[in-house]
C-alpha cells in the first residue's frame, strides 16, 4: 500500500472517479499554486473499484470548489486544519461557471473577442445542463 | 438602466403595458410626436436589415428623436477590428439609446454590459430578434383582440426559423393556445422546444399538408422554406407547393383567420393574397413600428 503524508491545512479530494484527477488538476489550476499537491491514481475503493484522490496544502481560500461541483458533483470535500478534517462539503452544482469552459459555437461572440470571458449558466439543474451566458449554446461535454 | 435581449426579459404584465402604449401610441400620434425631442438612437447594424433598420428609424423619428449609426460592418469601426465592448462605450457618447443588429450572437449582451444607455436587440444571428417577436405578439393582440385561446399553425422552416423559436416561447407564457407545427419531417421544430411544450402540457401536433389542418387554425403563420435546407433536390421539388399558400388553399381556412408572416416574403404567399382581409403581414410592419416607439420611450424612462 502506497503512504502519502498527513497534510496540516487544505483539501482531501476523495471519490475522484478514476482517471479524472488529472483534469482536476488543471481545471482548479494547481500548477500555478506553490503548494504540495499529491495525486494517487487508481486507489482501491470499496464503493466505487477504483478512485483517484487528490491532496493539496495550501490556504483553505485559495481554491474554486464551483469547478469541482461542475466536473463531477459526487467527489467528497474534506477541508483539513491542523492536520484533522473540519468539515466535509457537500458539492452543490454551481448557478455560474466563467473561465472554466469555453464556447466552441462558431457564432458566438466568443468566437471573434477573445478578451469576453467564457461564461456559462445552469439553464436545467435536474438534467445538469449548461448554457453559453451570450449565445445560449448547450454545452457539451465532447468538445472540451 | 434596462436592455432588451430577449422577448422573455419583459413579464406578461409588462408586456401588457408596452402593449397598450403602442396602441395608444397608433390611436394619438400626435400626443407622442415630441416624445423623444432631444434624444438620439445609434442604430449600429453589423450586418444588413433594411426593414428592420428603417422601423427603428421611422419609429425615433416619430417620437420626434434623431438617429445616428451605420448600416452594415465595413462602414464602422468594426473593420478596424474594434471590438463590440469598445464600440459601445463609445456610441454612449453620442447617443441616449442603441439599436444593434449583429451576426455574432450575444453580441448585443455583450455592448449591453458595457453600455452606458439601454440596448436593444435587433437580431443577432440565429439567436434572438425579440422586437420581431413584439412585433408579432402585438399585431395578434390588436387584431385578435387577446393574446390567448386561439389555435396557431406555424408553418414552413420551422428547424432554423428563430422567429418562429422566439414566438413559441413567448406564446407558451399566455393560456389556452394550441400549436400545430406544419413543416417537412426534415425542418420540424427542433427538440428542445417540443420537450418544453410536453414538461409545460401545452396541446401541439405535428403535421406536413397545410391543407389537412387549415380549417382548425385561427392564426397562421408562414415562413419561408429555403431550397438550401433539403437534403436533396427531389424532396424539394415533391414539398415546396405544400408550402405557398395561395386562394385555392384559403378556400377551407376561417373566415377571420389571421395569416402573418415576418417578411421578406419570396413566394410562399402568393401575390394574391395580399388582398384578402385575413392577409395582416403589411399591417404587422406598421405594428412594428408601434411597438418600437413604445420599446424606446419605455426604455428612456419616458412612457
Amino acid at each position: 500500500m502506497l503512504n502519502v503524508g498527513k497534510i496540516e491545512e487544505g483539501f482531501v479530494l476523495d471519490h475522484i472517479r478514476a482517471g479524472k484527477s488529472l483534469e482536476i488538476y488543471e481545471h482548479l489550476r494547481l500548477d500555478k499554486l506553490d503548494c504540495t499537491v499529491a495525486i494517487i491514481k487508481n486507489a482501491r475503493s470499496g464503493k466505487m473499484g477504483k478512485k483517484d484522490i487528490l491532496k493539496v496544502e495550501c490556504d483553505i481560500h485559495m481554491l474554486n470548489l464551483d469547478v469541482l461541483a461542475f466536473i463531477d458533483h459526487n467527489i467528497t470535500v474534506n477541508v483539513i486544519k491542523n492536520g484533522e478534517i473540519v468539515e466535509k462539503k457537500e458539492l452543490a452544482l454551481p448557478g455560474q461557471i466563467k473561465n472554466v469552459i469555453k464556447c466552441h459555437n462558431p457564432r458566438c461572440i466568443t468566437s471573434i473577442e477573445q478578451e469576453l470571458p467564457h461564461i456559462f449558466y445552469l439553464s436545467d439543474p435536474e438534467r445538469e445542463i449548461y448554457r453559453c451566458k451570450y449565445c445560449e449554446e448547450k454545452y457539451s461535454p465532447s468538445a472540451k | 438602466m434596462r436592455h432588451l435581449m430577449s422577448p422573455l426579459d419583459f413579464t406578461t404584465q409588462e408586456l401588457d403595458r408596452l402593449f397598450d402604449l403602442a396602441g395608444d401610441i397608433q390611436k394619438n400620434p400626435q400626443k407622442y410626436a415630441h416624445a423623444c425631442d432631444g434624444k438620439i438612437l445609434a442604430t449600429c447594424f453589423y450586418e444588413p436589415s433594411t426593414r428592420t433598420r428603417l422601423s427603428f428609424e421611422s419609429a425615433m423619428t416619430r417620437l420626434g428623436g434623431r438617429v445616428i449609426g451605420f448600416s452594415d460592418a465595413a462602414s464602422s469601426s468594426a473593420s478596424k477590428g474594434e471590438s463590440v465592448s469598445d464600440t459601445i462605450r463609445i456610441i454612449s457618447c453620442y447617443a441616449d439609446i442603441c439599436a444593434m443588429r449583429h451576426p455574432k450572437e450575444g453580441a448585443p449582451m455583450v455592448a449591453a454590459e458595457r453600455s452606458g444607455i439601454p440596448v436593444i436587440n435587433a437580431g443577432d444571428g440565429g439567436h434572438q430578434h425579440p422586437t420581431q417577436t413584439l412585433t408579432d405578439l402585438l399585431t395578434i393582440r390588436s387584431l385578435k383582440g387577446s393574446l390567448g385561446g386561439f389555435t396557431i399553425g406555424l408553418c414552413g422552416d420551422l428547424k432554423f426559423g428563430r422567429t418562429v423559436h422566439s414566438l413559441i416561447h413567448a406564446l407558451v407564457r399566455y393560456q389556452d393556445i394550441r400549436f400545430v407545427f406544419i413543416s417537412p419531417e426534415e425542418l420540424r421544430v427542433p427538440d428542445y422546444i417540443t420537450d418544453m411544450l410536453k414538461s409545460k402540457d401545452i396541446s401541439f401536433r405535428e403535421v406536413i399538408r397545410l391543407e389537412d389542418v387549415m380549417p382548425e387554425l385561427d392564426l397562421l403563420y408562414m415562413t419561408r422554406v429555403q431550397k438550401e435546407r433539403f437534403f436533396n433536390e427531389e424532396d424539394y421539388v415533391r414539398l415546396k407547393d405544400f408550402y405557398i399558400l395561395d386562394m385555392a388553399k384559403l378556400e377551407r381556412a376561417k373566415k377571420d383567420m389571421l395569416i402573418l408572416h415576418p417578411l421578406p416574403r419570396v413566394n410562399e404567399i402568393s401575390v394574391e393574397v395580399d388582398d384578402d382581409p385575413r392577409a395582416a403581414y403589411f399591417k404587422q410592419a406598421q405594428y412594428g413600428v408601434f411597438v418600437r416607439m413604445a420599446l424606446i420611450l419605455t426604455l428612456l424612462g419616458l412612457a
